[in-house]
């Protein structure tokens, strides 16, 4: 690490036992020496080599960092979507991975716990916009009036419930991007995932998002994580981590969120 | 829960009809193919039946006189109506021929089987049955009935060999094994219709029996005359249909007659072996064989429609099972997705089937059971067809929705 950011970018230190148990009581996502190595022998990569995260509920942190760093590494193993090689990583108020997933339903664990935003809306085309947001608690088991009422709230939140029973071709980017948040929102998941959220938008819908995304953490206590290289928004972040080659670095951001 | 299959369908739902519309003329040319077989049984089934016999007498050692040529003596009936159990017995001829009006070309031939029977007996056995207009044959000559498949109307004059008939009355659904139509003449009619040769030939055969010294011998007047008669009658039937007394065992019947006048003998059961098992034998597996090409067809169709729909969607797929989706529901909207391809297939084969089916030239039968096995096989195809696109999707990785 180079002098000239050694100052900005401090190393964060491990937490004691004691300050994890009071973070993890109130929520929110720990991560402590997380490691991922992808393949074995002379063709290992060590995607992510020392991962430490602390977002709280009601937070909402960037993660920057170049392309090959880890990001995406990084949000798949907290999405539960592939296996990390060490570490611990608490959502919410579980512990589900330390050295092994401590989880044996990690669908469930994803329907329930974890809201996904993509860089791409990725709607089901063949659904409406309600059901596309419905589906979820419907898959969760919720009968399909109570889901739907759900959803409507939300969309309603998000102002795209004009469109309510309109098929995602027909919403602009924007309105696409806002009903994809409003389906990683529904199951009020304490931990919200988005990777490049903003990427397809102009600057203006772009700090939309991210005000909707910040109104969301508060309201729903959720910790929300957002992967991003995008300029417009990194200066809204009160809180930014930076991963380089797999390590991570936590600098406090010059936003001020959106309070 | 919604239907994902369900929402996808009406989503694409023009894809679907579409798809479902080639699917379905191919499950349409699969019925009619079965309908064509089953058809074809049932003409063997309703000559057997309109032909009002127990046991048909025919020439030693032949499967006549539908499946192989017979013939006897055309008194060999009176011997056998003396025969214990015999309630009936009647002489017959059959000769598939071309048939035509009298005013008419060659062209417009009809293809019917002419059968010679005995005239003003009706209610014997090989008469025609039920009437659907006119009467039946009271003169020995130049009367006809024809089936009304033949297009034949009463007061016609049609040509048979060198007479010509009138026709006098129609009958419906009497066919021969191979579904031609039936024509009804006098039996003496018939008789010189299928065994009399032309006039050259009788000149000729004249010529070579006076040449013959031992038929032509100077000192033995009326010698030749006697065997030129004896040459030119035409003493032959085809079989003798025979009604046996009710109650009466049909092969206890036919034993004696076997035994005693020296005659094949066949009764009804054997009768429809040698239609349904012999002589239809060639066409079933030719019709089997093709049933077994299209339902390979349809299942590769199937198969490669659901697989190719399911391959665009790929990338719900991983974000479906990113958010949580179980295997058992996607794959399950897989399987929704083919059967109700095949359930849109089947209905349009089936309408398609049962509208092109009296177009046929020769009888289809649909019948319920063939449709109902058939929509299993469809079903089963589609459930089948649908594995590899089941199978490509579970491997999805939900990380793909992520991407790099
Ligand atoms: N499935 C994989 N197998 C092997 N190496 C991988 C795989 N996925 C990512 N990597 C490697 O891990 C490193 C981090 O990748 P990634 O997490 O995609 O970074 P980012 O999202 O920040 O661009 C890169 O060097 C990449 O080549
Ligand atoms: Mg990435």
């Amino acid at each position: 690490m180079d002098s000239d950011s050694g100052d900005k970018w401090s190393r964060k230190a491990p937490i004691t036992d004691q300050r994890m148990d009071l973070k993890q009581s109130l929520g929110g996502i720990h991560i402590e020496g997380l490691k991922k190595r992808y393949g074995q022998g002379d063709t290992a990569v060590d995607a992510l080599k020392d991962v430490h995260m602390s977002v709280g509920p009601g937070e909402v942190v960037g993660l920057v960092g170049p392309s090959g760093s880890g990001k995406s590494t990084l949000l798949k193993c907290l999405g539960a979507i592939i296996e990390p090689s060490a570490g611990r990583m608490t959502l919410g108020r579980d512990l589900i991975y330390d050295g092994g997933w401590r989880i044996s339903d990690l669908r469930a664990l994803r329907r329930d716990k974890i809201g996904f935003v993509f860089q791409a809306p990725y709607l089901i085309p063949f659904l409406d916009v309600t059901d596309n947001v419905a589906l979820l608690p419907m898959l969760a088991g919720k009968p399909n009036s109570a889901a739907r009422e759900q959803a409507m709230a939300l969309l309603q939140a998000l102002d795209v419930a004009h469109r309510a029973k309109a098929m995602p071709s027909q919403l602009s980017g924007g309105e696409q991007q806002r009903v994809a948040i409003a389906r990683g929102l529904v199951n009020r998941p304490p931990v919200i995932l988005a990777d490049e959220p903003t990427a397809p938008l102009d600057s203006e819908r772009a700090l939309a998002v991210i005000r909707i995304l910040n109104q969301m953490a508060r309201q729903f206590d959720t910790a929300i994580i957002v992967v991003t290289h995008d300029e417009k928004i990194i200066p809204t972040f009160k809180r930014i981590y930076h991963i380089r080659d797999g390590v991570t670095y936590e600098e406090a951001g010059e936003g001020r969120g959106f309070d | 829960m919604i239907s994902l299959a369900g929402r996808d369908i009406l989503h694409a739902w023009g894809k679907f009809i579409f798809t479902g519309m080639g699917l379905g003329l191919l499950i349409g040319v699969t019925l009619s193919m079965a309908g064509i077989y089953r058809g074809m049984v049932d003409d063997a089934e309703v000559l057997l039946d309109n032909s009002g016999a127990d046991l048909w007498v025919v020439q030693q050692g032949t499967l006549g006189p539908y499946a192989e040529s017979s013939s006897l003596y055309d008194d060999s009936y009176r011997g056998i109506l003396g025969m214990a159990g015999v309630a009936d017995a009647a002489n017959i001829t059959y000769l598939t021929m071309q048939v035509r009006r009298s005013n008419e070309t060659a062209s417009a031939d009809v293809r019917a089987m002419v059968v010679g029977i005995t005239p003003d007996a009706p209610g014997h056995p090989g008469q025609p049955g039920f009437l659907v207009a006119g009467r039946h044959i009271t003169r020995s000559h130049y009367e006809a009935v024809a089936d009304i498949a033949t297009g034949f109307a009463l007061g016609d004059r049609i040509r048979i060999r060198r007479n010509e008939y009138d026709v006098v009355g129609l009958t419906r659904r009497m066919v021969s094994s191979g579904g031609d139509p039936m024509i009804f003449i006098p039996l003496k009619d018939a008789q010189e219709a299928q065994f009399l040769k032309d006039n050259d030939a009788i000149l000729r055969q004249r010529a070579r029996t006076a040449q013959n010294r031992e038929l032509n011998r100077p000192g033995v007047p009326g010698l030749l005359d006697a065997v030129i008669t004896s040459q030119s009658t035409n003493p032959y039937v085809n079989a003798v249909l025979v009604q046996i007394e009710p109650g009466a065992n049909p092969d206890a019947v036919a034993e004696p007659i076997r035994r005693w006048k020296r005659l094949g003998v066949h009764t009804k059961a054997g009768m429809r072996e040698i239609l349904v098992a012999k002589l239809i034998a060639t066409s079933a597996r030719q019709i089997a064989m093709f049933l077994v090409i299209l339902a390979v067809v349809s299942a590769a169709i199937v198969a490669f429609i659901i697989y190719t729909l399911t391959m665009g969607k790929i990338r719900e797929i991983a974000v479906l099972k990113l958010i949580g989706t179980r295997n058992r529901t996607i794959a399950a909207m897989i399987l929704q997705q083919a059967v109700g391809l095949g359930l849109i297939g089947f209905v349009v084969g089936k309408i398609a089937a049962t509208f092109w089916a009296p177009v046929f030239p020769k009888y289809v039968l649909l019948e319920p059971g063939d449709a109902m096995r058939g929509f299993v096989i469809v079903v089963v195809i589609c459930v089948l067809a649908s594995l590899v696109a089941i199978r490509a999707a579970l491997k999805v990785d939900p990380a793909e929705a992520i991407g790099g």
